[in-house]
């Protein structure tokens, strides 16, 4: 018993994670407001930053600056890697939300159902 | 300063493949006049083909791969651009459809789309091209993450450009099943990151038969594959995951429908390609996950079920759509059976779809210039107004049923050895079934734009202009000659496939 | 300037007749729709094209009765894909057949075609041309994958013919002809031609046959026979025959050129060379593969002609009479010995003349008369006699009796099965002639000792309102007239000078 809560305790940022992604992901499938569904994107995309930072960390590693009083570092990598992602994330989500201001526009809603009941063929 | 030769472009030519499009669209960006947004739009791609040319050529001379170092920074840390066989093959495919499109474009862009819009659209269409070509030129798995999430962006954007409001639902509903696909994309290539430390293909590739004996990561590399599996699925549309497709191609744009049913699926297919049999490995693959005989599966659902939605489509661009997701099917039906025949099958049906589909969709494209529809009841009788558009349509579409002197026979032709080969036989018939049912679907349209009494739109219908008739003819006599000269598709589909059955051994 | 053609024909390699044979038609099918304006010089073409290529089959038939098996490599498409021809003593009659007749057709088209005021004749004319391009290469193919690539060019380019009038009836005619018969050849035929493939690892035609009597057991061998024999839709084997009553809703000069001649002709020509050349007469006879075969092509024969029996219309009866006549030929086959398989390419030169001309005189029945139906055909023999003599002539070939080229096939056939003491087969010759009799003769009893009924033709003339000079009508115009003599003379004339189809019968026997 103190192993496994040892165990989540040394590993509670990937359990974050994936409490993250499913939760993202539930609410992009159950809700049908389609802000919300945007909602549930971003952080289904979010989780990811962290899936990719938390091995980045060293255990007493300093910030990739070389500097002859430190000899471990973090691993940079993820850290890139995450700012490129972060700008899709922002694009997408900035695409995403310009599309349901048209659609609101052309619709009158954001609801799902009521979109499908207004065109049936959009289905 | 060295004169601009082909002495000094020729060992660029990996990055020029991927800067001219992008620096196009940012070009085409600041323009306001939707003519010369197309002017410059044409120019790249037209240069675009000439360099994926010169690159297969050199590679099936040679048998090696080009490996280009971006800023010379070699392999580990910096991003490398590896083209081979398979690599040069659908580039070719991509930046080829990307051209022979353009001279159509203008006048079907100019009257889809209003002016302010126009240059957009080809910024665009540049963008979408340049990640396109990203994804298959990159030797970096993160890297072709982003040229995915940039063509899937731009996408988007020319999906929702289209005239119906339905447009902007179809692609609101493609942002999020192709944002989740990536996305799972990336968490499979983060899973690999941590176990390997690497991204790049020819790295992780090495160290993945490693990592993959070792039960502590073993669980890692087993889930990273399912993610990338499922991820790469959405976005090539891999029943069942094609739910986006039919409606994202129906009410984008005639041009854009035109251009993504050629490349854009092809491009996920190619990353689904290089990632299960050059990263993973084939032995890798089959040994933890079961996902020939989920490819099997699926793909000859694919073949059927979307096939069935195709023959009661009365959109006839919808139609086609579902008929895209029956051809994925073909396509990964060969990828599954796993040998030579089946993969030269499945690659020569990457060029040879993406030739017929995209007439197809051209032919569509020039009867809404000329009625404003593609439903079947306006189309009644158009195919006497106009011969010539409709003509090419029946001929890409023989090309579709697999009829023998077309492209589309060879592929079959491949696929089916490819099935007797392994010993499939009921394959065999389940391949040639599925192709009776795009008899009965297109049948259906050519009954409709011939036979039927002209509808009140149609009656005043006039030929396609010039511009629209050559780029349509182009592609249909390419389905007739792909189905007797074969060197350009068979021969350089063999190569790739041995590249990618390499791998096994 | 004809003789100055056969000269140059004679001097001329064999590839380039054989090339020739399939350009000529199809350069016709270009040149056709250049002159849309000009509807003399569009048939003109069509006329020179059909002489120019009788003469180029026909200068290749001595060089085949020669022993000669001239062979044309034209193109790899892939590997083991070859796009070749070979011309064997069968291909020759068949190709000869339809040149032939070709010319005759094209005649008789024009005739009817302007009688009739039929629209859309310029498509007509090049559908026509492609299909003879097409048949000229099935019948010369060197290997399956030729064969199949113009089988289905065949059946493409007939489409738009079957729908020629575009009436709702000719489209449901044309989806069913249409899924029919692509249907079979995708569903059945390529996948026979890929086990082939995969059993034999060539596809050409061969004397003897490719696949050897090891390389599958009886079973398979049965099974691949029958992918075979029902994929080549074309054949007409029930059940896949429905699509040939259905296309007879065509003009009548489709229906007797292609559903008389090219296009189920190619179909049983198919199967037989199928037969001679990839299983080899010998293998199925040894193993027994295929002697199902037999059951089912008789059972074709004799139910077909129950159903023509029961058909008032005209063209519908002599389509079963077609389907039954077709399954003769199969049967021959199925025999596997030489002398009926002489007797199956007997039959198909014989049936191809004879049942043109019925064709021919239906149609000129339409054109004078306006009836379709057999029960409106009272008397009709003394107003267009030439016109019913040779539709006697054509029924006495189907009949099989002498003097006619019907009587020979069957002779043979007879001939075959005796000696290898097949009663099955002796008994459904037997039994068809007189059921063949029975749907024959009555019209010819109507037509020549029937008074005109005028109740009956009154309900005709309800019928066909437009028309008004129902009961008052001589022959069919003169070009149809021409057309259907010089057809029933040729029946004749093969039952008098049978050398000509039958030395190439041999020659295919014996392996040349």
């Amino acid at each position: 018993m103190k192993e496994a809560i040892l165990e989540f305790a040394q590993h509670y940022n990937y359990f974050i994670t994936i409490f993250l992604m499913i939760s993202g992901l539930f609410i992009v499938i159950a809700r049908g407001n389609l802000i919300k569904k945007l909602i549930g994107l971003s952080l289904f995309q979010t989780s990811v930053y962290l899936l990719y930072l938390t091995p980045a960390k060293i255990h007493n590693g300093t910030a990739p600056i070389y500097d002859y009083a430190y000899d471990t570092y973090s691993n940079p990598l993820p850290h890139v890697l995450m700012l490129t992602a972060i700008v899709v994330g922002v694009a997408t989500l900035a695409l995403g939300l310009a599309l349901v201001v048209r659609i609101k526009e052309a619709y009158g809603t954001i609801e799902e159902d009521e979109i499908f009941s207004k065109d049936p063929e959009a289905e | 300063m060295s004169s601009l030769s082909w002495g000094t472009i020729e060992p660029h030519l990996p990055i020029l493949l991927v800067i001219l499009p992008l620096f196009g669209s940012l070009l085409t960006t600041f323009l306001r006049k939707g003519i010369l947004a197309w002017l410059i739009a044409l120019a790249v791609t037209l240069v675009l083909p000439v360099f994926s040319i010169a690159l297969l050529m050199k590679v099936m001379e040679t048998g090696q791969p080009i490996v280009y170092q971006i800023g010379n920074w070699p392999a580990p840390v910096g991003i490398v651009y590896k083209v081979d066989q398979l690599s040069a093959y659908v580039l070719t495919v991509i930046s080829l459809i990307g051209a022979v499109i353009m001279p159509f474009a203008r006048r079907s862009v100019a009257a889809e789309i209003q002016e302010p819009a126009q240059s957009w659209y080809y910024t665009m269409y540049l963008l979408c091209l340049c990640g396109l070509l990203g994804i298959v030129i990159t030797g970096d798995a993160f890297n072709a993450f982003v040229f995915l999430e940039i063509s899937s962006l731009a996408t988007y954007v020319l999906i929702a450009m289209g005239r119906h409001r339905r447009a902007l639902l179809a692609a609101y509903q493609y942002l999020i099943m192709g944002t989740i696909g990536a996305t799972m994309y990336i968490i499979g290539i983060g899973l690999l990151y941590v176990v390997t430390g690497t991204l790049n293909f020819d790295d992780l590739a090495d160290r993945l038969r490693l990592a993959i004996a070792d039960p502590g990561y073993r669980n890692a590399v087993i889930t990273a594959l399912g993610f990338i599996f499922v991820g790469v699925s959405l976005k090539l549309a891999l029943f069942p995951m094609h739910v986006w497709l039919p409606n994202a191609y129906a009410y984008a744009p005639s041009l854009a429908t035109a251009f993504l049913a050629g490349t854009a699926t092809k491009a996920a297919i190619y990353l689904l390609l290089r990632l299960i049999f050059s990263v993973f490995g084939v032995a890798l693959t089959i040994d933890n996950l079961p996902i020939p005989q989920i490819l099997l599966v699926l793909s000859i659902a694919a073949m059927f079920i979307a096939s069935f939605s195709a023959v009661f489509e009365e959109n006839a661009k919808r139609m086609l759509a579902y008929s895209s997701v029956a051809q994925v099917g073909y396509i990964m039906l060969g990828v599954a059976l796993i040998n030579q025949a089946g993969l030269t099958g499945a690659l020569a049906h990457i060029a040879n779809h993406a030739i017929m589909k995209t007439a197809l969709f051209l032919a569509l494209g020039a009867v809404f210039y000329r009625i404003g529809s593609v439903m079947y009841s306006d189309m009644a009788g158009i195919g006497r107004k106009m011969p010539l558009t409709m003509g090419a349509f029946a001929v890409a579409g023989i090309g579709l049923m697999g009829t023998p002197g077309t492209a589309g026979f060879i592929s079959k032709w491949y696929l089916g050895i490819g099935a007797i080969d392994a010993g499939m036989y009921s394959v065999v018939f389940l391949i040639v079934a599925s192709s009776l049912i795009s008899v009965i679907y297109i049948g259906r349209i050519t009954e409709v734009v011939w036979f039927r009494e002209p509808s009140e739109a149609a009656k005043t219908a006039k030929e396609a202009p010039l511009s629209m008739l050559i780029p349509l003819w182009i592609l249909a006599l390419a389905t007739l000659y792909l189905g007797f000269d074969t060197r350009a598709t068979v021969d350089v589909a063999a190569k790739a496939a041995e590249v990618l059955l390499g791998g096994i051994r | 300037m004809l003789t100055s053609l056969t000269d140059l024909t004679r001097t001329m390699p064999d590839a380039d007749l054989i090339l020739a044979a399939t350009l000529i038609p199809a350069a016709a099918a270009f040149l056709i729709p250049l002159f849309y304006r000009i509807p003399n010089l569009r048939e003109a073409v069509t006329l020179v094209a059909s002489a120019a290529l009788a003469t180029v089959t026909w200068s290749l038939y001595p060089r085949i009765v020669a022993g000669a098996q001239p062979e044309l490599k034209i193109w790899e498409v892939a590997p083991g894909l070859d796009l070749s021809f070979k011309v064997e003593p069968l291909g020759m009659m068949f190709a000869l057949i339809a040149s032939t007749l070709w010319i005759v057709n094209s005649i008789y088209s024009i005739g009817y075609m302007r009688a009739n005021n039929e629209p859309r004749q310029t498509q007509f004319y090049v559908c026509f041309a492609v299909a003879i391009a097409a048949t000229m290469a099935l019948a010369f193919s060197g290997n399956l994958f030729t064969m199949f690539l113009a089988y289905e060019v065949l059946t493409l380019s007939t489409y738009p013919l079957v729908t020629h009038k575009a009436t709702p009836e000719a489209m449901k005619a044309g989806r069913v002809y249409l899924v029919l018969l692509v249907g079979t050849s995708m569903v059945l035929f390529l996948p026979a031609i890929l086990l082939t493939w995969g059993v034999a690892g060539t596809l050409n035609f061969t004397a003897g046959g490719i696949i050897a009597p090891g390389d599958l057991s009886p079973l398979l061998l049965g099974g691949l026979l029958g992918l075979f024999v029902f994929g080549i839709g074309k054949a007409a084997v029930m059940p896949v025959h429905f699509w040939l009553p259905a296309a007879m809703v065509a003009p009548t000069p489709v229906s007797a050129l292609l559903h008389a001649v090219a296009v189920v002709k190619a179909g049983v020509f198919s199967v037989l060379k199928v037969v001679v050349y990839i299983f080899g007469i010998e293998t199925l006879s040894t193993t027994g593969a295929g002697d199902w075969l037999v059951y089912v092509a008789g059972f074709t024969v004799i139910m077909a002609s129950i159903v023509a029996l029961r058909q008032d219309n005209l063209k519908k009866r002599l389509a079963f009479s077609t389907v039954s006549q077709l399954s003769y030929v199969v049967l021959a086959t199925a025999i596997l010995t030489p002398i009926s398989a002489i007797g199956a390419a007997m039959h198909i030169a014989a049936h191809a003349v004879s049942k043109i001309t019925l064709f021919f005189a239906a149609g000129s029945i339409y054109t004078a008369a306006h009836k379709t139906e057999i029960s409106q055909l009272n008397g009709i023999g003394w107003k267009m006699p030439w016109t019913m003599t040779a539709f006697a002539i054509g029924a006495l070939a189907m009949i099989g009796l002498p003097p006619t080229a019907g009587f020979l096939g069957k002779w043979f056939m007879l001939q075959g099965a005796v000696q290898s003491e097949q009663w099955f087969p002796v008994t459904v010759i037997v039994l068809s002639t007189i059921l063949n009799a029975g749907y024959f003769l009555p019209i010819l009893v109507r037509a020549f000792f029937m008074e005109a009924d005028p109740v009956r033709l009154q309900a005709a003339g309800a019928q066909a309102a437009h028309d008004t000079h129902d009961d008052d009508h001589g022959e069919a115009p003169f070009p149809i007239v021409l057309a259907l003599t010089i057809t029933a003379s040729m029946s004749v004339l093969l039952f008098l000078f049978p050398d000509i189809a039958l030395d190439l019968a041999k020659l295919m026997v014996a392996g040349g």
